[in-house]
């Protein structure tokens, strides 16, 4: 494979587009509302008006508005039917000839669809992602071409850098600083590991990236295993995205026929091969340190770091660990340049960022929109606020690690800093909103019951914290607490935020922290009368740690 | 790894070998084990293929794959309960699995599983007595954009609603 065969591939592809283009939602959110069958419908009502030469069924991945599934969008018509069933889809293809089909219809130009702005998602919805030559129509493979023929390793670190990409996974590590240190560390094996455990409950964005784009994923690794030196990767999905994994083992097989991964990929010294490895079921597993061990075949318990795992990862060897979303972003940094990136955003959070939107919403699905966007036309335009005529009380980013942003801070822009000072954290992308009727309190104990079933149990902190503090949010929710649970409940929050070892233990008290701060009167009015009086200053001080 | 193994283990090990002889389907797991080549870090791998085979891990199984890939029990033992995936015990003819993921949260899947609890007296987690039915709860199946989202046996369907739950299971436990 040299680059004028990935050209003429892209070309045969194009060369054999048809006039129209029909294209349906073939990820996991419509599939489970029937696509598959409207898909079918599809194709046979294509053949039974004999379109075959001038309509194309496609199956792609994710058009984002994953309320209104299954979706087909018909081209060039610009028409975006919503709700389709196996019954109405043979109208999508009556109607081609001119006039409407009696379905509704999504309005293309609206808020949800004319404020996002798409690097990671660019191809979802598009490209077939069971077909290489529909991504390698889209350039695909060619920025690892590049990187390969007319770029040492040096130069693509140092273009990551100046892009400015910060890891998607939650942290927001610069990326480039990552791939700087793993290129720096010594040893004659190394790997790349994509992070693909997506389990905050209420995200969803990497799941959609894998099942609707695996082949950006693919580049992604490959461009940066050949900048830190690595031959061998890695990637850690949830046994809980079955179709995910399926896309993947495909996109890897096409890839590896193409010699687009193997051994002297373009021609060129560089092998880089990558396995998929099924997580079984386990949150913890997306703290790097676990999921290695997990990867390695043992009990996902994180270790103590220092070494990180820059220095000392899988098997004792160099490895660079980033999220799905991280790695999508990666060709288009290459085949636009590392200035083209820089721009987007804000000044310390370059690009964009992938929401899950959900919850009470009317608008569900997937948002990528650029970093600094306030919340607020997050929510509440592209959201379309809540259903039924409700008011949203607040937005809950970052999942279990995350906190609660209550509506009077909704004018907040979503970059990592911001939501850091609100007590709450970008997370990986899970955007959860809650009207009126939600119960904060209950919240902070669905998150809590969460971390407490998830702790791997290596450290007492996070073990027997996350227990202690449940049964406190408990006894509020069931009105049996006292102020006195209360003070000890925030004195709990404190010890295992500071003492926990991993990122699990050390955020798990998040939810209930941000929920204190800005909803502490629901708290309050749950508490029962103290029959002891108020407490002394001297018991409250007695079991605190030392903070530093 | 090698491990001393005492007489009472050795007796322990042979049946588990002998019992496996009769079932093809230690033999599938077998190559499936082979072409891991017998990797030690393929031990989740294993454990997965092992559980689709046979529905769940029963303790012959684990220790059939301890002897193959030369792990110790404790060590074969110590993954399968640590992950969530993995059943140590027989499931039910049917299952359901109600995902318990903030948006289902939020939107009422506490409501779907305290109905079904109510109806078929059993916890999540269990399995009702005439076997019929196992109740299963999920941290997230990344299905939020359509939640709240139950699994009847695999399938994953939108927009569930208690009403909904009870009538699918219904046509499952009707005597």
């Amino acid at each position: 494979m040299i680059l004028n065969d990935l050209i003429s591939i892209k070309e045969k592809e194009l060369a054999a587009r048809k006039k129209i283009v029909l294209r349906c939602c073939m990820a996991a959110g419509c599939m489970s509302s029937g696509s598959k069958g409207v898909k079918e419908q599809l194709e046979k009502a294509v053949a039974d008006a004999g379109l075959q030469n001038e309509v194309e069924v496609r199956g792609v991945g994710c058009m984002k508005l994953c309320c209104e599934g299954p979706l087909v969008a018909a081209d060039p018509q610009n028409a975006l039917y919503i709700k389709v069933t196996a019954e109405n889809a043979p109208l999508i293809v009556a109607a081609l000839k001119g006039g409407t089909a009696a379905i509704p219809q999504a309005d293309p130009g609206s808020a949800f669809f004319a404020k996002q702005f798409s690097i990671v998602l660019a191809n979802s919805g598009v490209v077939d992602p069971e077909r290489i030559e529909s991504y390698i129509a889209r350039d695909g493979y060619q920025a690892l071409h590049e990187v390969l023929h007319e770029m040492t390793p040096k130069d693509v670190v140092a273009a990551m850098v100046k892009c400015g990409l910060r890891g998607r996974g939650g942290a927001g590590f610069p990326t480039g600083l990552k791939w700087g240190t793993v290129a720096k560390s010594p040893g004659a094996k190394k790997y790349v590991i994509c992070n693909a455990d997506e389990g905050d409950p209420g995200a969803f964005m990497d799941r959609s990236v894998l099942e609707s784009d695996p082949h950006s994923v693919l580049e992604g690794m490959a461009i940066a295993a050949y900048a830190v030196g690595a031959d061998q990767g890695f990637i850690y999905v949830r046994a809980e995205y079955p179709l995910a994994i399926a896309r993947l083992q495909i996109a890897i097989k096409q890839a590896k026929q193409l010699s687009l991964l193997g051994a002297g990929v373009f021609e060129s010294p560089f092998n880089f091969n990558v396995d998929i490895r099924i997580g079984a079921g386990a949150f913890v597993c997306g703290e790097e340190t676990a999921l290695m061990s997990s990867v390695e075949g043992k009990r996902g318990t994180p270790r103590p770091r220092p070494p990180f795992p820059a220095e000392s990862g899988l098997f004792g060897c160099p490895t660079l660990l980033n999220n799905v979303e991280t790695f999508a972003n990666v060709p288009a940094i290459y085949r636009k340049g590392a200035e083209w990136f820089a721009v987007i955003g804000t000044e310390k959070s370059k690009g964009t960022k992938v929401f899950a939107l959900a919850g009470k919403i009317k608008n569900t699905g997937l948002i990528e929109v650029p970093m600094g966007t306030p919340l607020r036309t997050i929510v509440e335009e592209m959201g379309g606020g809540a259903p039924d005529g409700g008011t949203i009380k607040a937005v809950q980013t970052g999942g279990p690690s995350g906190g609660c942003i209550p509506s009077q801070h909704l004018d907040t822009p979503v970059d990592y800093e911001s939501l850091g000072k609100l007590g709450s954290i970008m997370g990986s992308g899970g955007m959860i909103v809650m009207d009126q009727t939600t119960n904060m309190v209950e919240i902070a104990r669905f998150f809590m019951e969460f971390c407490m079933d998830e702790s791997c149990g290596k450290c007492i902190p996070c073990r027997a914290g996350t227990i202690q503090m449940h049964h406190l949010l408990d006894k509020i929710v069931n009105r049996k607490a006292t102020a006195r649970d209360l003070a000890k409940l925030e004195e709990l929050c404190d010890m295992v935020r500071n003492t926990s070892l991993c990122g699990l233990g050390q955020t798990a008290p998040n939810p209930t922290m941000s929920t204190l701060r800005f909803f502490r009167n629901e708290y309050e009015a749950l508490l029962q009368p103290d029959p002891f009086g108020p407490r002394s200053n001297g018991a409250a001080n007695h079991s605190k740690p030392a903070t530093k | 790894m090698n491990v001393s193994v005492s007489k009472p283990q050795k007796k322990r090990i042979q049946a588990v070998l002998e019992h496996a002889s009769g079932d093809k389907r230690f033999k599938i797991l077998e190559v499936h084990m082979k072409k891991h080549q017998f990797r030690q870090d393929a031990l989740i791998e294993v454990l997965h293929k092992a559980q689709e085979l046979f529905g769940y891990l029963e303790d012959d199984l684990l220790l059939f794959v301890s002897v193959k890939l030369k792990l110790p029990p404790s060590r074969v033992y110590g993954v399968a309960t640590f992950y969530h995936f993995f059943q140590l015990k027989p499931q039910g003819e049917h299952t359901c699995v109600v995902c318990l993921g903030t948006a289902c949260y939020v939107k009422g899947a506490d409501k779907i599983l305290e109905a079904i609890t109510q109806r078929h007296k059993i916890h999540a987690g269990e399995t009702t007595a005439d076997n019929k039915l196992s109740l299963l709860t999920a941290r997230c199946i990344g299905a939020c954009g359509i939640a709240p989202a139950v699994v009847y046996d695999g399938t994953v369907t939108p927009r569930a609603t208690p009403e909904s739950a009870l009538k699918q299971i219904n046509q499952w436990v009707q005597k």
